[in-house]
């Protein structure tokens, strides 16, 4: 500690550790009322892990159900929805999922667990709008002819492919994101939980 | 520091104040309705009895009482695990983290029993009073039920007069009936003995007690350490401040 | 204020921060305002224990704001029935209590603060009892001081309301119920108050908005006022001798030292011991034994059913008592009372003819029309109705009472006739009268948590007459007490 004859040194050794000392009191008072503003039970309990039973659902449907407030989609891919992924590969700004979009256990080309059911948060990654389904290829408002099937946002023209991932020179930034989920068995989806061991 | 002259005004007034304060006591104190309450055992850190508590609680409490603010995952507290919650004491919800309510509704409760079951989550905290703590008064009135057939239910308490609840604990306890001196003597005995039923209410109790402030362990554990830290800062603190007064004299 | 280039604005020393504060000076008076209320606000040097309790006024103050934030984001003022059949409000308590990360804490230091607040407040205001702080040229703080009081009771009494238990609820039934004693315009002004017919979620709501909101903002501009006139003309001292009737070449009092850093370093300690005390009792006796958070608050509020004793919270319950100690039977022992007031006080001062007459006549009138009917009604074993005087209940005149005793606080700067200011210097008069204000003080507020009875009433009673006696006969007695002569410098 630098101090000349001018000042008081003990004094001035005593008043920085008696601050250094309240400023840790500090810290410590202030811990508990940030912390207070991180979700509750009550908002933990209600974010809680949803279970799906996906029994019902056949090739090409989609279902939507409800986990933290959010609409998550479940689409059961046919055989050519899939074949459609790869022809997208070039059109897509992230064909790789290189983004942290989804679990590591979905970094893949379907972006999903089981090659067929397609998990995502129905959410636009652009402003939050919820996007409307375009399974079918080919024409359509708002789609050009050499459409593969997907996604359209009606808010501000963003596409998304059948594995949720954004078309090139689109408002949207990144792919839809895949939450966390698991299976208790094969018709038994957990949405917000991940794959244990995975 | 003081002026000698001060000091000794202010010992005068000390004495005025104590010498009349001895005979307030015997004017101001009155008389109201004596309840006699019984010791609840200090079963706080006992995590045995209380889940002993919480099994009972589930089963005999929750049928008609809710404890709505207690959310079932809280349990893992006294050394349950959420699969033991799950499997043993998830009675009236399907997920863990969901508070204890029941499917009960308020008015039909009002029809059925008079007044509507009380939520307990809270009671132990209640139920404090110049006569003792509220863990003392549930742990006497739950072994203060006695046969009544003037009552609706076929049931009355000595500490809580013309109750709507009925003796649900009676297969344990047996039945008490009150004697023409107004003492409960045990009639017929149920399949605890009286030492085994006072333990049992001692968990359910303690049980009830915790239940009604989880986290008081973690609060006088934390006071500790609160205390100790400012102690130190305190000795810093005096220290800084006789560091800048020896200039003033 | 200076401008630009006058000599008090601060000049940079060369460094970036220096450089920072003179660019501000310049717009702003900081450095000015820092040297008039801290480094250079000479207070006196021989502030002892019982000036540590403004500083620790305004730390609680402070703390009551962070956890009432904090906590705002939590409550629910909602009196309507949740899905268990909980009021929304009570279960929101719960709610905090045990679903909030630390919401525990926030919430039992405010319940604690709360206490804490008018402990560290009774404790501030007896010191200007103690050294005749309110004494001119301060009467304009103390005033100021008591509408801060009235301020905190009302701050105090929306607070209590908003957890919604039994006592909250009954509590606020009974007290707005007080105002419909008043004659004529009472019973509209309670249905106004409490915006229903009975207390309910509409006056959860408004209450809800002036503890929030209204009060503190009147409590903080208070409180600035309070300071700002403090500084106006220094502060007093244990031995009552104006500081600034010896300065030296400079212009500084002699008896003086800058409140930077001396006081600001030895206000640190006093909160450190404040913080001591105030953790002990959150973190192992948050109920206070039943006074900080009443057991019948841990029930929800049932417009059904009345508790059986229904008290006021502790720090109310000294003006409770004198309330509740007004009956008809007393009524003329308090004219009585007043007539002595009259012949000692009023008499010998310095107000003016007419008023003196005006209060002897008013006091005797009230005596004669409202005491001496139901005393010797009395005799005949004949009881007057409470409606004594033209409608005027006794719960009426208990309100009255009760308004008095707070306000008459404020009267003290032109009571006391003393020739001198500070208790050390005072005769035995004073001091016993000191000791039995203190005393009577206690008494009532043991009485107003306990539920009335007979004997209660009369001790209530008596210690009724001696508090006002404190105030009212203050002029007679503070003139002819045997003083001790002042020092004409403080003696530490």
């Amino acid at each position: 500690m630098s101090c000349d004859g001018k000042v008081d040194c003990s004094r001035r050794r005593l008043l920085v550790t008696t601050a250094a000392i309240g400023g840790v009191g500090g810290v410590m008072v202030a811990t508990p009322f940030v912390k207070s503003m991180l979700p509750s039970e009550r908002a933990k309990a209600a974010g809680a892990p949803v279970e799906v039973d996906v029994s019902k659902l056949g090739p090409g449907e989609m279902m939507t159900v409800e986990w933290r407030g959010k609409p998550v989609w479940i689409v059961n891919r046919t055989q050519d929805m899939l074949a459609s992924l790869p022809k997208a590969d070039s059109l897509v700004s992230d064909p790789n999922s290189e983004k942290p979009m989804q679990p590591a256990y979905c970094q893949n080309e379907t972006r999903s667990i089981k090659p067929n059911l397609f998990v995502a948060v129905g959410i636009c990654t652009h402003l939050g709008c919820s996007p409307t389904q375009k399974f079918i290829a080919g024409a359509d408002s708002g789609v050009t002819p050499d459409w593969l099937g997907g996604f359209l946002c009606p808010c501000h023209g963003s596409t998304f492919d059948l594995a949720g991932r954004v078309y090139k020179n689109k408002p949207a930034p990144d792919n839809l994101e895949v939450p966390p989920h698991t299976y208790l068995s094969d018709t038994m989806l957990r949405i917000g939980e991940d794959t244990k061991g995975a | 520091m003081q002026a000698g002259a001060g000091k000794g005004d202010r010992m005068k007034k000390m004495k005025k104040l104590l010498l009349t304060l001895l005979f307030v006591p015997a004017i101001a104190f009155g008389s109201d309705t004596e309840l006699h309450l019984d010791h609840a055992p200090d079963k706080s850190g006992d995590q045995a009895a209380l889940q002993n508590g919480a099994k009972l609680f589930v089963n005999y409490c929750l049928s008609c009482h809710s404890a709505s603010y207690m959310r079932y995952s809280r349990l893992q507290d006294i050394g349950l695990s959420e699969a033991q919650i799950k499997d043993n004491l998830l009675f009236t919800a399907d997920k863990v983290g969901e508070p204890m309510r029941i499917a009960m509704q308020r008015d039909d409760a009002k029809a059925w029993f008079g007044t509507a079951p009380p939520d307990l989550t809270i009671i132990a905290r209640a139920r404090a009073s110049e006569f003792g703590s509220g863990p003392d008064w549930l742990y006497t009135y739950l072994r203060s039920f006695y046969r009544d057939e003037s009552r609706p239910t076929g049931w009355n308490n000595t500490i809580f007069e013309n109750v709507g609840m009925p003796h649900v604990l009676w297969e344990l306890q047996g039945i008490q009936a009150k004697d023409a001196n107004g003492k409960l003597v045990l009639a017929t005995p149920g399949k605890l003995t009286p030492e085994q039923y006072d333990e049992a209410v001692a968990d359910l109790v303690a049980f009830l007690t915790y239940m009604g402030e989880p986290v008081s362990e973690y609060r006088k554990h934390l006071g500790v350490m609160v205390i100790v830290f400012l102690a130190v800062l305190l000795v810093f603190a005096y220290a800084l401040k006789r560091a800048y007064w020896k200039d003033i004299h | 204020m200076g401008n630009v280039n006058s000599p008090e604005k601060y000049k940079s020393d060369g460094s970036a921060a220096g450089g920072l504060l003179e660019w501000v000076d310049a717009r702003f008076p900081l450095v000015s305002l820092w040297k008039e209320h801290l480094s250079e606000y000479y207070a006196p040097k021989n502030f002892n224990f019982w000036y540590f309790f403004g500083s620790l006024a305004l730390f609680v103050l402070v703390i009551q704001i962070v956890t009432g934030i904090f906590l705002v984001m939590h409550f629910k003022p909602d009196a309507a029935l949740n899905a268990s059949g909980v009021p929304t409000a009570f279960a929101s308590v719960e709610y905090i209590m045990r679903d909030v990360p630390w919401g525990w804490l926030i919430r039992y230091m405010h319940s604690t603060g709360a206490s804490a607040f008018f402990i560290v407040v009774y404790l501030h205001m007896f010191r200007g009892l103690l050294y005749g702080s309110y004494r001119r040229p301060r009467e304009l703080i103390w005033i100021f001081g008591l509408l801060i009081f009235l301020c905190l009771m009302g701050e105090a009494f929306f607070g209590y309301l908003l957890p919604w238990g039994q006592m909250s609820f009954w509590g606020a039934q009974v007290i707005v119920n007080l105002f419909s004693a008043i004659p004529f315009v009472g019973p509209d002004l309670s249905l106004w108050l409490r915006g229903d017919y009975v207390v309910g979620d509409a006056t959860l709501n408004r209450f809800f908005s002036f503890h929030v909101i209204a009060m503190p903002l009147v409590l903080l501009g208070l409180v600035a006022a309070h300071i700002i006139a403090l500084h106006e003309v220094g502060s007093n001292n244990p031995d009552g001798v104006e500081i600034k009737k010896y300065k030296d070449e400079k212009g500084i009092p002699l008896d003086g030292i800058p409140f930077h850093p001396y006081y600001t370093v030895k206000d640190i300690v006093g909160v450190v011991v404040f913080l001591i005390v105030f953790a002990a009792i959150v973190f192992f006796k948050p109920e206070g034994g039943g006074y900080f958070l009443e057991y019948n608050n841990f029930i929800p509020a049932d417009p059904l059913k009345t508790p059986p004793h229904i008290a006021p919270v502790w720090y109310f319950t000294p003006f409770y008592s004198i309330l509740r100690a007004v009956t008809s039977d007393f009524i003329p022992f308090l004219w009585l009372f007043l007539g002595g007031v009259g012949l000692l006080s009023v008499r010998p001062s310095k107000l003016p003819i007419l008023v003196k007459l005006g209060y002897l006549g008013f006091v005797g009138a009230m005596f004669v029309l409202l005491g001496v009917p139901s005393v010797v009604a009395g005799w005949f074993g004949i009881k007057l109705s409470a409606f004594i005087f033209v409608g005027l209940e006794a719960k009426f005149w208990g309100v009255v009472s009760m308004g008095a005793s707070v306000l008459v606080i404020g009267a003290l700067p032109w009571l006391d006739q003393s020739p001198v200011k500070s208790i050390r210097y005072r005769g035995v008069l004073y001091k016993s009268a000191l000791a039995i204000f203190v005393v009577c003080f206690f008494i009532l507020g043991y009485l107003g948590v306990q539920p009335p009875n007979p004997a209660r009433t009369v001790v209530s009673q008596v210690c009724t007459i001696l508090y006002f006696s404190f105030f009212l006969l203050l002029p007679w007695y503070s003139r002819i007490d045997k003083c001790k002569p002042e020092p004409e410098r403080v003696t530490g």
